[in-house]
């Protein structure tokens, strides 16, 4: 990665977001993206510019009117920019929702294979494939339960399944463990970090938990609010295999945490 | 990159290796304690006996005690309140002649054929208001009045448009039903959450795809609640309809049965009629709409209990 070249002592140090170069590989690039949902009202995002390189694992944090959530749907194509260039390296990408978002109706297996048969594979290869993808996300033998049969837990790795079963390069993650407890998120975490560095994806973690940030990304972005745009940057070079509780992690979140609640303190003023 | 390093160095792999057993054995944990636990088995034939079908079995022996009673006392003379035991005669007299058969036979087909054209139209009138925005607003009003219009109100119009035969019985039989089924349909399907369209979008499936794979599926549980209310409009406007369009020529219904009591001032037959629609009804929704609704919304973890 010779282009984000002064790789900076961890976990502390300002990036000048607008000047990065663009990458050459890089799996997500989006330009001078602004975002205006109704006429009159302010821009939900304003000159935001983000580059992804293949490979790497970005955390976006932000508080509330960050537009994550608004910027991770522009990727995803699900929805048009006002103004501004997204592109992205794969056709298209997979992306997490902050809830689960199974189909009630379908089986674990089925919610996996629904996703198998959009790219249209045969229903024979759906289902081995399908077992195969819940075996990379620990849920072997549990393919034939319902929806509301899982735990949280199992269901947002079911997510996950179906996200990896659309064999995209790129993985958009919108909160997506939010809604789970402490012990949960920790045993995703590791989940996640494994598949990643298997499945060699280029992952877009958005989150307003700083330490789950600190915790997964390699880069954590902060956004401000109202209008989002990127606030500051930082590389966090911290070794892998990290925990939540990983020196470095605390150490880099109180960092992000500080700077964080001088963006928020603005808007009070 | 120093995260790159640590993980893809081969000393380093074992850890990593240990982590993620561990990670895996602390994961399987959580699935075992977290999982819902499986629902109590259904309860046994005794106790379903006990539960449902006592209850009602005990209400009416109580109804036809009161019934007794209230004959013996000659509240009123026996022609206008004929005794339980009368009624059962006369009840048995029409099965074993073979006229209740028969007119169940004729309503039935009837209401099933005019269930089923119900259902082809109201479900395309549902998918159409659903598809057209301007359609909805145009017709959706007059659709919804229609549902609470009581379709007896339309059997002197189909009979001064197309006499007395089955086309007059089939149109009122279609103004219950159609309503219901399409409203049942449109509501079903304004109540999918936008997320789950959002996910066939984001999975890539066509709008066809995500229409036939996501959208109606998930209104399946409205589009039988409307069903089945379309199958007791259906029933009901078929009984009125067959009431009042006697004719010799229309075979034999049920309502036809009616009116020959009322005709016949034979109260214990005009009591048999009513029993027999009462029975064709609670069988159809005992035996179709009960188990259906019970399949979808168990496989959907919403029952009630």
């Amino acid at each position: 990665m010779s282009t984000r070249s002064a790789t900076v002592e961890a976990p502390v140090q300002p990036r000048e977001p607008r000047h990065v170069p663009a990458a050459p590989s890089a799996a997500v690039r989006v330009e001078g993206v602004s975002q205006i949902f109704e006429r009159g009202r302010p821009p939900v995002l304003e000159g935001m510019d983000l580059t992804v390189a293949a490979g790497e694992f970005v955390c976006l944090v932000g508080a509330s009117g960050c537009g994550k959530s608004t910027l991770l749907h522009l990727i995803a194509g699900l929805t048009q920019p006002t103004s501004g260039r997204i592109s992205v390296s794969a056709e298209r990408p997979a992306l997490m929702f902050q809830e689960p978002a199974l189909l009630p109706w379908l089986t674990a297996s089925g919610n996996v294979e629904l996703a198998l048969r959009a790219r249209g594979l045969g229903r024979a290869e759906r289902r081995a494939e399908a077992e195969r993808l819940l075996r990379v996300v620990n849920l072997e033998g549990h393919g034939g339960k319902r929806v509301h049969e899982l735990s949280g837990g199992m269901r947002q790795r079911v997510a996950l399944a179906r996200a990896l079963a659309q064999d995209s390069s790129v993985l958009l993650m919108d909160e997506p463990f939010a809604a789970l407890d402490a012990i949960t998120r920790d045993v995703l975490h590791e989940e996640l970090t494994r598949v990643w560095a298997e499945q060699g994806l280029s992952v877009v973690f958005v989150t307003h938990n700083v330490r789950e940030a600190a915790r997964l990304g390699q880069r954590v972005v902060l956004l401000g609010s109202r209008p989002g745009r990127v606030v500051r940057e930082w590389q966090a070079d911290i070794p892998q295999p990290r925990t939540i509780e990983s020196p470095g992690v605390g150490a880099l979140a109180t960092d992000i945490t500080r700077e964080l609640h001088r963006e928020i303190s603005r808007h009070g003023q | 990159m120093a995260s790159e390093d640590s993980r893809g160095g081969r000393p380093g792999l074992t850890v990593v290796d240990r982590e993620d057993v561990q990670n895996r054995a602390v994961e399987a944990g959580l699935d075992a304690l977290d999982a819902s636990p499986n629902l109590p088995d259904a309860p046994g034939p005794g106790r379903v006996f006990l539960r449902s079908v006592l209850p009602p079995l005990v209400f009416l022996a109580l109804l036809v005690g009161v019934w007794e009673l209230a004959y013996l006392a000659e509240l009123k003379p026996s022609y206008v309140l004929p005794s339980p035991g009368d009624v059962a005669q006369k009840f048995w007299e029409t099965v074993q002649d073979g006229k209740a058969a028969e007119a169940v036979w004729t309503s039935l087909t009837r209401g099933a054929v005019g269930f089923a054209m119900s259902l082809v139209i109201g479900t395309l009138l549902g998918l159409a208001m659903w598809w057209s925005r301007w359609l909805r607003a145009a017709i959706g009003p007059i659709v919804s009045g229609l549902q609470s219009l009581p379709s007896v109100a339309w059997v002197p119009a189909a009979i001064i448009w197309f006499q007395l035969s089955n086309a007059a019985i089939y149109t009122v039989v279609l103004l219950g039903a159609v309503p219901s089924i399409a409203n049942g349909l449109l509501g079903g399907m304004k109540q999918v959450p936008p997320l789950f369209d959002r996910v066939g979008r984001v999975l890539g499936l066509s709008a066809l795809g995500r229409i036939r794979l996501v959208l109606l599926p998930a209104a399946l549980p409205g589009y039988l609640g409307g069903l089945r209310q379309g199958w007791a409009f259906a029933w009901r406007s078929l009984m009125a309809a067959e009431l009042i369009t006697y004719s010799p020529k229309l075979g034999q219904g049920l309502g036809q049965l009616l009116n020959i009591g009322r005709e016949l001032s034979q109260m214990s037959l005009v009591i048999t009629a009513i029993t027999l629609i009462l029975v064709v009804g609670v069988a159809i929704e005992l035996l179709v709409f009960a188990p259906l609704e019970r399949r979808v919304l168990n496989r959907r973890g919403l029952t009630m209990r």
